[in-house]
């Protein structure tokens, strides 16, 4: 076909996706226009025009919002559709890739299982609280159903898989949210199993890393009770840390709402993978509320970064990696053992 | 003091005015209504309490919504004796949804945190309608830690329907404030007691909304997310907000059952709007006696208990309540 473009060349995303490779602790560039500041509001001192001549492969105008959970293209599961260049992949790759689209790079979601078993040696060696599972503490209408059609589509109890494993020989517990859990967000038991994973792992002293992805926040369908879980996880992280334990929390998409307000945000160390959504209020109530198009790369992982609310954004093909050496930063040389570089005292 | 009325009180306000228009009749013409004038009076008495005793959910938030409810700065005004406002976050702007200082509640020193409303649109433009970005978080927190320097008690008074939604407050760190705020007040080593007086939604109310004890008026409601935003979520209709306050169990009677608050003041007959002296004496009774309950108890308890008290809260109060409903 003449004048083919290649699917990184096509905007999805805003191409967010693009580059091949994402620069493990540096800023980037690319992508981080300033969005011009709305809401009648000037805010001179903190608007920068993108620098003259910078790529900002955001010519595309208003935010993507596509979904980044692969589509099945057919029933056996054997391909899917990347949620963002709109490619048919074949599963098995895709799986092989870490559930990074192997076309464009983009980041898709990935099962809590298969997260447990790409970051640890050996998997989940112990699972934390495995029997807590969802509630219904309001008697919410139509919740029951929602809550055993995502835990049969799932098999999880809940949206949260806590437990403890090793990393790169380094013993660790480790929490994921799974987006596919009703958008991994918040109720009563997941902000328990959260509060839980931090509990234990004061008792066992070891690092936390926790991958949250809450589309939704806190979960509507338990009201005020998932809202109070916003202060228990946070209390947990908060006595965790009061213990001078690590605690790493890596922001994946989406990371929205109450989880983001809460015990997400407050690692000693924040990372994020590429293009994840990351906010308070849902794009949709901001756009609503002051009735103007948000700016294109609005909420994203590059956004976050660029207005210095997180550490770092980390390919998740060099999560592993990049997680093990700041591990190895927080232990005594004696510690890290075969690390210590002899005479660098 | 404004004098909106709901649709659904007005077959009350209608009779209330007509009783008054027979009385002044009776009086300029010098003729006996008095018969009348009482079986109207007993049939507005009984309209009065049909009307509000047995309000809706929906009903009970538009209550809390009243323009003319009592602010924070109201409250501060009738119950106590001096106050001196305390402005700014010291790092980006002062920001006027959230307003801080120091005064005398019943002769002690106490700071006050609140969300602050506007009266009209005028005020209600300088005051963001209330919604907070994140400096108004950091002020709070300034504020709060200001006062446990000092052994002061921190009041905060909420009446926030969210954080607000912007591209601003985004950018500088709205979801990330409010954990850190959230934080903040949980561990804060002096005593805390937060007083939902209106609206208390989300993330953005829970930021100055984690303390020792909590006081919910009446009328007020405390949920995860506004009533019309649950209905347009869920059910991509805002119109069926009246439908998501009662499933999202967000008034008073429903926090308290869930024991997600400590007590539940009352209001005068049909809101606090309808006698606000009489509103800010019953909440003013509330804090002093809240505050002596917490003397006395070293920090350290205090916190330790403030912790224990959400951990309970999450196992039994719930529970407690989903029993009941035969779960």
């Amino acid at each position: 076909m003449a004048g083919q473009q290649r699917p990184s060349d096509r905007g999805f995303f805003n191409n967010l996706f693009s580059r091949p490779k994402y620069v493990t602790v540096h800023p980037r560039r690319v992508n981080s226009q300033t969005p011009p500041s709305g809401a009648g509001e000037a805010e001179p001192a903190r608007t920068q025009p993108p620098l003259p001549g910078t790529p900002t492969g955001l010519e595309t105008s208003a935010p993507v919002r596509l979904p980044l959970t692969p589509a099945r293209e057919v029933p056996d599961g054997l391909w899917v559709k990347c949620g963002a260049c709109g490619q048919i992949l074949y599963t098995k790759d895709l799986a092989k890739n870490l559930y990074v689209c192997y076309r464009c790079q983009a980041h898709l979601h990935i099962p809590a299982r298969d997260r447990c078993q790409q970051l640890l040696d050996h998997g989940l060696e112990e699972e934390f609280a495995a029997e807590l599972t969802g509630s219904d503490p309001l008697q919410f209408p139509g919740y029951r159903e929602k809550l055993e059609q995502a835990q049969e589509k799932t098999g999880l109890r809940e949206a949260a898989l806590i437990g403890r494993g090793h990393l790169d020989g380094l013993p660790v517990a480790l929490g994921v949210l799974d987006f596919s859990f009703m958008g991994g967000s918040m109720g009563w038991a997941v902000g328990e199993k959260i509060s839980c994973l931090f509990d234990r792992a004061r008792e066992l002293r070891l690092p936390v890393i926790l991958f949250s992805a809450g589309g939704g926040g806190a979960r509507m369908q338990e009201g005020v009770v998932s809202l109070m879980q916003m202060a228990t996880t946070t209390q947990a992280v908060a006595r965790f840390s009061q213990a001078g334990l690590l605690y790493i929390s890596v922001l994946t998409d989406p990371t929205m709402g109450g989880v983001y307000a809460s015990f997400a945000s407050l690692g000693d160390i924040l990372l994020a993978e590429p293009g994840a959504r990351i906010g308070f209020t849902g794009p949709r109530v901001i756009e609503q509320t002051i009735r103007q198009k948000l700016p294109p790369g609005f909420q994203t992982a590059e956004f976050v970064l660029k207005n210095g609310m997180i550490d770092a954004i980390v390919d998740r093909r060099e999560m592993k990696e990049t997680l093990a050496r700041l591990l190895r930063f927080h232990m005594r040389p004696a510690q890290r053992g075969d690390q210590v570089v002899q005479g660098s005292v | 003091m404004s004098r909106a009325v709901f649709d659904w009180e007005r077959p009350l306000v209608e009779l209330e005015s007509r009783i008054a228009e027979l009385q002044a009749f009776s009086q300029e013409r010098g003729i006996d209504l008095s018969g009348e004038i009482a079986t109207l009076e007993e049939r507005a008495a009984r309209l009065r309490e049909e009307t509000y005793r047995n309000l809706t959910a929906w009903q009970r938030v538009q209550i809390a919504r009243h323009p003319g409810r009592p602010t924070a700065l109201d409250y501060i005004s009738l119950m106590m004796e001096d106050f001196m406002e305390l402005h700014g976050d010291r790092a980006f702007r002062d920001d006027p949804a959230i307003v801080g200082g120091i005064g005398l509640l019943a002769g002690r020193p106490v700071t006050v945190i609140g969300t602050q409303k506007g009266r009209d649109t005028k005020e209600n433009l300088a005051r963001n309608f209330g919604l907070p970005h994140p400096e108004g978080y950091r002020k709070a927190m300034r504020l709060a830690e200001q006062a446990a320097k000092f052994h002061r008690p921190v009041i905060t008074l909420v009446d926030i329907v969210g954080a607000y939604p912007g591209i601003e407050a985004e950018e500088r760190g709205q979801g990330l404030t409010i954990a850190e705020s959230i934080r903040t007040f949980s561990l804060l080593p002096t005593p805390v007691i937060c007083a939902i007086t209106g609206e208390a939604g989300s993330g953005g109310a829970l930021a100055i909304g984690v303390g020792d004890r909590i006081l919910m008026m009446e009328y007020a409601w405390h949920s995860v997310i506004s009533p019309e935003g649950c209905a347009s979520i869920l059910w991509k209709d805002a119109r069926q907000a009246a439908a998501a306050a009662e499933a999202l169990r967000l008034t008073a009677a429903e926090c308290l059952k869930l024991g997600v608050v400590d007590e539940v003041l009352p209001e005068p007959l049909g809101g606090a709007h309808r006698d606000p002296r009489t509103a800010a004496s019953t909440l003013k009774q509330a804090l002093v006696r809240a505050l002596s309950d917490l003397d006395g108890i070293p920090v350290e308890t205090l916190v330790q208990q403030r912790l224990e008290r959400y951990r309970r809260d999450r196992s039994a109060g719930w529970q407690r309540h989903s029993s009941e409903a035969g779960l």
